[in-house]
């Protein structure tokens, strides 16, 4: 017989099951890293080099060891394992030796009674330094103008992608040039942790991190012991956005707490916040589309210079996604771009919700608005005649083989009622500027744009991208239960509810528990690239098979009957003429089944010209965006945003949206507002007093469209959610500035000077 | 110093308190509330309010000595026993929570809302919280929180 294999259990898949630590977080009782207690603990802080780019002569610690309630002090010379360290290169000192490449580098360490003990004695350390002038122009330091930061000069990567043929002509020519600014995560939860050290000689590290095993292994090799030695745990995330894939203060406090036997705790202000973990890379893109007299795309030529900083972090991975997704979401038979990342003495950059594709969406999207303009064409009507399709070859040369909506997306938001003029109720808090009362109306234009994006989901390029869960079946007062362990961490966006949902659906059994995230499992892979409830949710829903397969292996034994007649629904084992209850099946006996999955394999590009079947599936997502700006002020208000996006399978539509919200607002953040500046390479705004994020009163209404369009080779059909949003977001709304001011703004965030013209 | 509070209708005290510490602070390091959240700790994210003689306040920008002989009420403190307060259970129920560091702050500050307005219009709950910043949710599903709340207010 062909039975079922799933069940219909509330709280299952598909439906908006709530969040199993959610009454937790709101009642203030879930424990994040920073509010970790230990007895006898101490606090650890760090000092950071004031310059950008200078040698060191030499630190003195004699008078910051003389503080009362100092316990040690420490700078390189006490790392006792590899004082390099990085993501995909270990070109990055744990504290610095005989150069600061950033402003921000950390150079020594302090533990004291009190943290502000701690930061009296960091004021002691005296440090020598030679400032040297910075380079901070990334395509001045690809192209070997200044000296060279790194041994092997200064460009992290370049990828090239080479797609048909290189001299074709076009009757319509556009191009530009776009500028990207520097974003920054700004999650809430600041960098923090608790190391204690542990009577085998080793330590154990509860942190807030997106992959506690890559945290695991760096950890190590800088301090110099063996993996089993450095034991972590999640403690709770207060947000990620690819901002804590690097280590901050992981290997710090782990030093100071084997060097004084006690508990370190380490948690970072706002400011050194913005100074402890990498941003979203700035970006120069040059840009060059042609196309035929009826609007359809003969080439894209394009040059991209992404500012990786003083560090290479996950520099590489951006270029190539900014690379092979850089001709956007269309079909295009002729592609040549080529896509630099750079070392400069600007802070260091690397992952965030986007990675490499927001950069280029922008530019292209801004370049489909110009084709449009110069062939007369609605801009939306422009995108749905190039629209990649289900069979669409990219221009790496990898065909798309699962839905792939650009279009269907496209007419979504376009046929969604506009909102009506502000006027029409007049509201201070609805008008550009708001309640600071600069307009009731006069010098208002509304302006409305598109755009389109396209995000890589999970890990490229070859990645071995795998995921572990632990599944634990057993009886507990009679009841099934199960729990599951896995290393991935949960940062907030509710990967813990999915893997309920999946165990509910695929054993039928209510109780599910989720073990703390830890290294005492195989590694979960990273929170990042979308790729969380694809392959971890794929993991435990292997390992919900495995599990399955057991017991009716066990029933099959005990019934008498083949295994093959037998289904687990609903907490029973159902054959024919037998119904058992899995609590009188099972007894005292524990199920246990642990799980290593992967997604279908990658392969790496060619190095010469970008082909190869890099990628895994895509995220797609459009938006429209209406705006009210003040062309006088050059203040601007987002009306609305309407979004569609295709997730294979809404694995718990209530989170989809949040995603979906999320990320536009952090794509309004980008568009009008969200800028770390940088000058002579130093940060001028490291605060949320001067670096600005979305407010309630900044984000206007999301009307949202969820098509679940299944992609075959995903479990469930899923699609990765989280980044296709913040993607379009940020064209969108600058799109629709320019439709209201007619102005060309070739760089985003758009401030207010670049409206007015002043 | 020695600071004398109550704190949730309880009476507290600690010792040795630096002078330079900030209510926030002395609620998670001293009294063992960490609920109140240290997001900015300069009185911009709004993710430490906290009720200070009934008066919503960034605990951050409040001087541990001024507390002195007050009453605070903080997050930990609204729920009653195992019954999460209709903030906190709508919040819950809507999705407003994420990775959840801004929804302690949030809660306090839709409860001070719902105090003062039984129901608050979509402009009046945005000006309301727009001190209180949350990077996650794009805040759509907090203003359905809200909204479903001050229904239950009913």
């Amino acid at each position: 017989m062909t039975a079922p294999t799933t069940t219909t259990l509330a709280g299952g898949v598909g439906s908006s099951a709530r969040r199993p630590d959610g009454a937790l977080k709101a009642r203030g009782e879930f424990a994040y890293s920073s509010d970790l207690w230990h007895a006898d603990m101490i606090w650890g802080t760090t000092l950071r080099s004031p310059h950008p780019y200078a040698r060191i002569r030499g630190i003195d610690i004699t008078e910051a060891l003389r503080v009362p309630g100092v316990y040690a002090v420490l700078t390189h010379r006490d790392v006792p394992g590899a004082n390099r360290y990085g993501l995909e290169r270990p070109d990055q000192p744990v504290l610095a030796v005989d150069v600061v490449r950033y402003e921000g580098e950390p150079v020594a360490l302090v533990a004291a009674d009190h943290p502000e003990t701690a930061r009296r004695a960091l004021g002691r350390i005296t440090v020598d330094y030679e400032v040297l002038d910075p380079v901070t122009d990334a395509e001045a330091a690809v192209h070997g103008r200044v000296p060279a930061l790194h041994p092997d000069g200064n460009v992290v990567r370049h990828v090239r992608v080479r797609h048909g043929g290189p001299d074709v002509s076009a009757a319509v020519v556009v191009s530009g040039e776009y500028e990207v600014g520097m974003q920054d995560q700004a999650f809430l939860g600041p960098e923090s942790g608790l190391a204690v050290p542990a009577e085998d000689g080793g330590v154990d590290l509860f942190v807030a991190t997106q992959w506690l095993h890559v945290d695991q292994s760096q950890v190590a090799s800088a301090l110099g012991l063996p993996l089993d030695k450095v034991r972590l745990s999640l403690a709770g995330v207060g947000g990620a956005f690819g901002g804590r894939e690097d280590l901050s203060m992981q290997v710090h406090a782990c030093l100071l707490a084997r060097y004084t036997g006690k508990p370190v705790k380490m948690v970072y202000n706002r400011q050194e916040s913005f100074f402890g973990h990498v941003h979203r890379h700035p970006a120069k893109l040059y840009y060059e589309h042609g196309a035929d007299a009826d609007g359809r795309l003969v080439y894209v030529r394009a040059r991209t210079y992404l500012d990786g900083g003083a560090y290479a972090s996950s520099t590489p991975a951006v270029v190539a996604n900014a690379a092979t997704l850089g001709a956007g979401p269309y079909d295009v038979p002729n592609v040549a771009i080529d896509c630099w990342g750079a070392y400069t003495n600007n802070p260091p950059c690397g992952a965030m919700r986007g990675f490499g594709a927001v950069q280029a969406a922008f530019a292209y999207e801004a370049q489909m608005d110009k084709l449009a303009a110069a062939l007369g064409l609605d801009p939306v009507e422009l995108r749905m005649r190039n629209a990649m399709a289900e069979g669409s070859v990219l221009p790496t040369g990898q065909m798309v083989d699962s839905p792939a909506p650009v279009a269907e997306l496209l007419d979504r938001v376009r046929r969604k009622p506009l909102p009506k003029s502000t006027m029409d109720s007049f509201d201070l808090r609805a008008m550009p500027g708001g309640v600071a009362n600069t307009t009731h109306g006069e010098g208002v234009v509304r302006g409305v744009g598109y755009a389109v994006g396209l995000k890589n989901i999970c890990f490229s390029e070859g990645f071995d991208d795998f995921s572990t869960a632990r599944l634990r079946l057993s009886i507990v007062g009679g009841e099934p239960s199960v729990s599951v362990r896995t290393a991935a961490a949960e940062v907030g966006q509710g990967l813990v509810t999915v893997e309920q949902q999946i165990v509910r659906t695929e054993l039928g059994v209510r109780r599910v528990t989720i073990a703390p995230a830890d290294t005492g499992v195989g590694s979960g892979g990273s929170t990042s690239a979308s790729r969380q409830t694809y392959v971890t949710g794929g993991a435990v829903k292997a390992g919900c098979a495995a599990v399955r397969a057991r017991v009716l292996r066990l029933a099959a034994d005990k019934l008498g009957v083949p295994q093959r007649e037998l289904a687990l629904l609903d907490g029973q084992v159902r054959g024919p003429d037998v119904t058992v209850d899995l609590a009188d099946l099972l007894g005292d006996e524990v199920i246990e089944e642990t799980v290593r999955w992967r997604h279908r394999a990658t392969e790496p590009i060619d190095p010469l010209t970008g082909q190869g079947n890099a990628h895994v599936q895509y995220g797609f997502a459009a938006h429209r965006a209406v705006v009210d700006v003040d062309v006088e002020l050059g203040l601007v208000r987002v009306v609305e945003l309407a979004c569609a996006q295709d997730v294979g399978r809404a694995m718990n539509p209530q989170a989809v949206l949040g995603q979906i919200h999320g990320g536009s607002a952090q794509g309004l953040g980008l568009a009008v507002m969200e800028e770390i500046q940088i000058a002579d390479g130093r940060i001028r705004n490291p605060s949320f007093t001067d670096y600005l994020i979305p407010t309630m009163l900044d984000m206007p209404p999301m009307d949202v469209d969820v098509l679940e369009l299944a992609d075959p080779h995903a479990p469930y059909g899923l699609r990765g959610v989280g980044e296709p949003p913040t993607i379009s977001s940020t064209p969108a709304i600058v799109a629709a500035i320019r439709a209201a001011t007619g102005r060309e703004l070739s760089r985003t965030p758009v401030r207010p000077e670049h409206i007015t013209g002043t | 110093m020695r600071l004398k509070v109550t704190i949730n209708g309880e009476p507290r005290t600690a010792d040795d308190v630096w002078e330079g510490e900030s209510l926030l602070y002395a609620l998670r390091e001293r009294f063992g509330l960490p609920g109140s959240k240290n997001a900015c700790e300069q009185g911009e994210c709004g993710s430490c309010t906290v009720y200070l003689d009934d008066t919503p306040v960034c605990a951050c920008l409040v001087a541990a000595g001024q507390a002195e002989g007050r009453a605070v009420r903080t997050v930990e403190g609204l729920a009653e026993g195992d019954e999460l307060d209709p903030v906190q259970e709508a919040f819950v129920e809507a999705g407003a929570v994420q990775c959840g560091f801004c929804t302690p702050g949030l809660i306090v500050a839709a409860h001070d809302l719902l105090r003062r307005v039984e129901r608050p219009t979509d402009p009046e709950i945005r000006e309301a919280l727009a001190g209180n910043l949350c990077r996650c949710t794009g805040y759509e599903q907090i203003l359905d929180a809200v909204r479903l709340a001050a229904g239950k207010n009913r």
